[in-house]
């Protein structure tokens, strides 16, 4: 049975030009695996990511005609329900850490607070639960990061304490947004590697949100092309090299190489582009 | 040239002039959709008008008094009643309305400028200039309004210029604390040192790329101000230190209506009124320009 | 054109780069890379006269940089931000923003400048008036590149100009950069993480290490995959 069932979701906001829809009616579904999520800035990618979670707020809308998890319906349930599901089955790695974290709060009681808002477990065992969560994001001396305050710690070590914050509630769907495209180069792979093992080790399902078509290709099983607010191509990730619509191409020839001998970079026929949408 | 809204509204202007009054129209259309801005736009039109056609609105002379006429209650011939000298208390307010804006004028035109500089240069600079401005803005916010007015009205003399110079003295404080914190969030980002790489020198930054950035939060902060200049203002001619007599000053009418103020209610009701009603339409556009103009509460 | 001799730069009391001396001749294109903290913005912003605690020589072309304000920085030099939304006034049309430098050194035909500024980067010039909150990143990075030619200096500073951008979009930036090399005989200093984009854009490579530059090589070994000191190609294998 699949963990997420999503058919012909929309999301539309209000401009002075009338509603504007930003996802038009994107159909998948999703295992116990990991799924890839790629367009550019503008194609809905993220819009569709906080449209799973019900994080889209008043005046944007959202709409589908199915929108199912794990036999929940997420259309239908009530914010309540949606609070206790967020974080515990569901949950969410945002693009930045700075923003995500509690700035005047010791990291350790951060991920404790969740424990706490979700479960019945006392102190003690939260407070095993934390350390394990940290060290399960490699993070070498868990004990002192878990007394320092988030402005004491590297961009990538924050990254790694969402993460941990995230998978402490060993939540059946992950969806990460942007996960990693404020670190460094050299933080990044190790960031992902780590997310990577939790997905695989506790056969959680994963939703990775990039604008970075060969990462994509190196973290998931199945990649979905986003342009426009469409799905115009959906494939298996081996297989990226192979794909056939003129977008996805276009975006893997656009990319520079490490051995760029190309005199100039081919560029995306946007013209081209929104001609074909009009003839679906 | 045709000025429709089409013209107005063009996303691709062809001259600087037609993409300003786009720029202005579509501040106007955004503020079509505030009723409660407004209301507040439309009394301030009203203070305007009537203030522009004061001598031809008022039924009678604002300062002749009429000794047999004193203190009488609102009737068809004088529908605000008259006061404690027989004078027609409406046309003293419709006079009045003149006086207020001179003053709320006045004080705009002076502390809002004057704050923005000090902001601004303080913001920029940083370091001891700063210090040493900020601490001067430190100085004067420390003290109350009304008694800082007070004392200034009391060394300079009573008399409506000294009282809108002691109100402007004592308003700049706040709008250089404004400009200063706002300054403070772009002096360090790329948009100014690109133009300082471009050999721009200090003042061209401060006044052509600084004051613009804070210019709306200050205009918007003038505007609710408005409404605590007026009452400071009318308290300093209450308590005598403003407008002299005969001048239809509104606070310094309430003054005058205070000792009828259990049998004759009018006197001073009438002018508290006007007061109230003024403020409210400053607060009012305010709050609206504020919702507009603010960057912070403007979606994209 | 960019010659720096033991150049040492300190905030406050840490000296974040150590004795670098580096020589670009002129016409070439050059890439700092480092990782972040590396030192690497810190020399560029040392080129640009933002940062002026440094000891050394820094030389563009004939011109011995002063600490402080130098004037004749202007006409040297001029920089390309990371980031296409920070790095524009929010308030100014693409107009303005293209205008001031020209209003600032008293340079007459402005409106012929600007038209002939906007067409080189292939801005439409229906855009002309603008904010930049009604152009895409591309678009405000295509105005940042306008802006910094507008003085035709002969040294472009680049500070990640491409990484804040969508690939597709990268793409015509970097086709544009690469052009205007080409036509206006620009000597480029990159700084960059992404070493792609160096081997695309540039003909040399610095890389920096701690405020420390552990080699100087051609891109052509970059493209080999062939750097030659061993945490050149530790930084290669990090990078996917």
């Amino acid at each position: 049975m699949s963990l997420l069932t999503v058919e012909n979701l929309r999301v539309s906001f209000p401009t002075e030009q009338g509603r504007v829809e930003v996802v038009k009616g994107i159909s998948f579904e999703l295992g116990r695996e990991r799924l890839g999520i790629v367009g550019e800035s503008g194609s809905g990618k993220s819009m569709t990511g906080r449209a799973l979670l019900r994080l889209i707020r008043e005046p944007g809308l959202v709409t589908a005609d199915q929108m199912n998890f794990d036999g929940i319906d997420l259309l239908t349930l009530p914010e309540k329900g949606m609070r206790s599901l967020r974080g515990a089955r569901l949950s969410m790695v945002m693009q930045d850490p700075k923003f995500s974290l509690n700035p005047v709060m010791r990291i350790g009681d951060q991920i404790s607070e969740v424990l706490r808002f979700h479960g019945r477990l006392n102190r003690r065992a939260r407070r095993q639960r934390v350390l394990q969560a940290l060290q399960s994001v490699r993070i070498q001396d868990p004990e002192r990061v878990y007394l320092q305050y988030p402005h004491e710690v590297s961009g990538g070590m924050g990254q790694r304490i969402m993460i941990a914050m995230m998978v402490v509630l060993e939540p059946d769907l992950m969806i990460a947004d942007e996960p990693t495209s404020a670190l460094d180069v050299s933080v990044q792979s190790q960031v992902l590697d780590i997310m990577d093992d939790l997905v695989r080790n506790k056969g959680m399902g994963l939703i990775l949100i990039s604008h970075d078509l060969n990462l994509v290709a190196r973290y998931c099983d199945r990649i979905l092309v986003m342009f426009n607010g469409r799905i115009v191509e959906s494939c298996i990730a081996s297989e990226l090299h192979q794909a056939s619509h003129p977008y996805t191409r276009g975006l893997l020839a656009s990319v520079p190489t490490m051995d760029e001998r190309r005199e100039r970079l081919p560029v995306l026929d946007r013209a081209l582009l929104e001609g074909l949408e009009t003839h679906d | 040239m045709m000025l429709t809204t089409q013209w107005l509204l063009d996303e691709n202007p062809q001259t600087r002039a037609q993409s300003r009054a786009g720029q202005a129209y579509r501040l106007f259309l955004a503020l079509l959709r505030n009723p409660l801005a407004i209301v507040g736009a439309l009394i301030i039109l009203l203070l305007l008008v009537v203030a522009a056609f004061a001598p031809w609105l008022a039924p009678y002379s604002p300062t002749e008094s009429n000794l047999s006429m004193r203190l009488m209650a609102p009737s068809a011939a004088h529908w605000m009643g008259t006061d404690e000298l027989g004078r027609d208390i409406l046309s003293r307010i419709i006079h009045g309305t003149r006086i207020t804006l001179f003053i709320v004028l006045l004080v705009a035109v002076i502390s809002a400028p004057l704050g923005l500089l000090i902001g601004t240069v303080a913001g920029y600079f940083g370091g001891w200039i700063d210090k040493v401005l900020m601490g001067l803005t430190d100085i004067f916010l420390s003290f109350p309004r009304l008694i800082m007015a007070l004392a200034f009205v009391a060394a300079l003399g009573p008399g409506i210029e000294n009282a809108v110079i002691a109100i402007a003295i004592t308003a700049w404080p706040v709008y250089a604390r404004i400009a200063r914190a706002e300054t403070l969030t772009f002096r360090n980002s790329e948009f100014i040192s690109a133009i300082r790489m471009q050999g721009a020198s200090h003042g061209r930054i401060i006044f052509g790329h600084v004051m613009p950035l804070c210019m709306s939060s200050t205009i918007v902060r003038v505007t609710l101000d408005m409404a605590g200049i007026i009452l400071t203002a009318a308290g300093l001619g209450f308590l005598g230190l403003g407008a002299q007599p005969p001048l239809p000053e509104w606070g310094a009418m309430i003054s005058s209506g205070r000792a009828y103020i259990l049998d004759q209610w009018w006197v001073a009701t009438m002018p508290g009124f006007a007061i109230v009603i003024v403020s409210l339409g400053f607060c009012l556009f305010g709050d609206g320009l504020r919702d507009i103009l603010d960057p912070r509460s403007r979606t994209k | 054109m960019i010659e720096l001799r033991n150049l040492s730069i300190f905030y406050g009391e840490t000296q974040v780069v150590k004795e670098v001396s580096l020589s670009i001749a002129r016409g070439a294109s050059f890439a700092l890379v480092g990782e972040s903290g590396s030192g690497k913005s810190t020399i560029l912003k040392a080129l640009a006269g933002q940062v002026t605690d440094w000891t050394g020589q820094i030389r563009l072309g004939d011109h011995s940089l002063e600490h402080g304000r130098d004037p004749a920085l202007v006409r040297l030099c001029q920089m390309v931000f990371q980031d296409p939304f920070g790095s524009l006034h929010p308030r100014k049309s693409v107009d303005a923003t293209l205008s001031e430098p020209l209003a600032i050194h008293r340079i007459g035909r402005q409106n012929e400048r600007v038209l002939e500024a906007m067409d080189a980067v292939g801005l439409a010039r229906k855009f002309r008036f603008r904010l930049p909150h009604q152009l895409s990143g591309g678009q405000r990075q295509r105005v940042a590149i306008a802006r910094a030619l507008m003085l035709n200096p002969p040294i472009l500073l680049l500070d990640e100009p491409t990484s804040a951008l969508d690939v597709s979009v990268q793409a015509e930036v970097l086709n544009l950069l690469k052009s205007l090399r080409e036509d206006h005989g620009l000597t480029y200093f990159l700084v960059t993480h992404d070493l792609p984009v160096v081997s695309f854009l540039c003909d040399e490579l610095g890389v920096l290490r701690n405020g420390e530059l552990t080699e100087v090589t051609s891109v052509e070994r970059l493209k080999q995959g062939n750097l030659q000191s061993e945490y050149g190609n530790e930084l290669l294998s990090k990078s996917h």
